[in-house]
């Protein structure tokens, strides 16, 4: 006997993830995904992210990692909350893993609530994990191409930002061309430029990630 | 690569549906995967062996059919195979495109007995 299932076989994570999206709406809190290749400047983002916001939010981070502790040192030295999780090995955080986490986060006393994705811009693409929006990092050195090489990350982000730019002057890059790359296949999607050495762009990144909060 | 889990959540599937079909055993598994995906064959079917064992789908044949990453294009209604680097219309020259396929990941359909 035959039987038709037709059912994405992500649905069982993304089940859970509308779960834990539930958990944090009732709590009041934003959640912003971001994944990146390994090396972007997630952290070093997020950092000046932290710098930025923590005047007018109350900010925690989820560090997804494959073994180490060290972004997550760097976080709890800002002194807000964090949690690491440790993928041993695993190339992707899923929804299971960030349902046991998000209990252990103050979430009453949190606003916004920032994810740092394993290093992947293959895997990490069909892993909802409960968050509101989901951005990738795509920095200066990685090159123009990045796009054409992950058509799948390009197209399900909400943001995409454009990290070390500070590095264009010393970089074979274009940023017309990356940008075109991109607009070929998401014609919508906001492309931010952002250097977090000289802060140049921060504020316009910033600036969406508080407003998409509030909606 | 994430073809370990993958496998792992069809697997779930599979079992879950067999379960409420009060089918014993599966004898194949139709999947459909969008060259987007980036998913190894290979490996998939390699973990299948590992993970099915001594479960209902043990032994369970899986055919999984690959789709190829389609664009059409916004301006002029085409449709073409996305080629790496290369994301212009090749009837307008367009660089509108729009992913029309290649992102599949889904269970299609199960043969128990
Ligand atoms: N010049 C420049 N360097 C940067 C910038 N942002 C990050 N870096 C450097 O890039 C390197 C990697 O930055 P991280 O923030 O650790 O990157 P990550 O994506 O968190 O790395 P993993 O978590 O290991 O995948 C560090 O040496 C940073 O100092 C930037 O805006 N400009
Ligand atoms: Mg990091
Ligand atoms: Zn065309």
């Amino acid at each position: 006997m035959e039987i038709k299932v037709l059912t994405n076989i992500h649905k069982a994570n993304d089940d859970i993830a509308d779960r834990s999206r539930a958990l944090l709406d009732s709590n009041g809190v934003f959640c912003l995904n971001v994944m990146a290749s390994p090396g972007a400047g997630k952290t070093t983002l997020l950092l000046a992210m932290i710098r930025r916001l923590r005047e007018k939010f109350r900010l925690g981070v989820i560090e997804g990692d494959v073994s180490s502790t060290v972004d997550s040192e760097k976080i709890a030295k800002e002194g807000i909350p964090v949690l690491q999780i440790n993928t041993g090995g695993g190339c992707h955080l899923d929804a299971n893993q960030l349902s046991g986490a998000y209990p252990e986060m103050p979430l009453a006393d949190l606003d916004l609530l920032f994810i740092e994705n394993v290093g992947n811009l293959i895997c990490t693409a069909g892993y909802q994990l409960g968050e509101h929006k989901r951005i990738v990092i795509a920095s200066v050195p990685e090159g123009d191409d990045k796009p054409y090489k992950y058509p799948n990350m390009f197209t399900v982000v909400d943001a995409i930002v454009v990290s070390k730019t500070d590095l264009i002057p010393y970089m074979n890059y274009s940023l017309e061309e990356f940008t075109r790359a991109v607009r070929a296949i998401n014609p919508s999607v906001p492309i931010f430029p952002v250097s977090a050495t000289t802060e140049e762009g921060m504020e316009a990144w910033c600036d969406w990630l508080e407003k998409e909060s509030a909606r | 690569m994430h073809e370990l889990s993958v496998t792992q959540s069809l697997l779930d599937l599979a079992l879950e549906q067999a379960a409420l079909h009060d089918a014993q055993k599966i004898t194949r598994m139709d999947v459909v995967v969008g060259r987007l995906q980036g998913l190894v064959e290979d490996s998939v079917r390699f973990y299948f062996e590992i993970l099915a064992d001594e479960t209902p789908a043990q032994g369970a044949e899986v055919r999984i059919e690959m789709l190829p990453a389609m664009a059409s294009c916004r301006e002029c209604d085409s449709q073409f195979e996305l080629e790496e680097m290369n994301w212009v219309c090749p009837n307008c020259g367009a660089r509108t495109l729009e992913i029309i396929s290649g992102r599949e990941l889904y269970l299609k359909s199960i043969e128990v007995d």
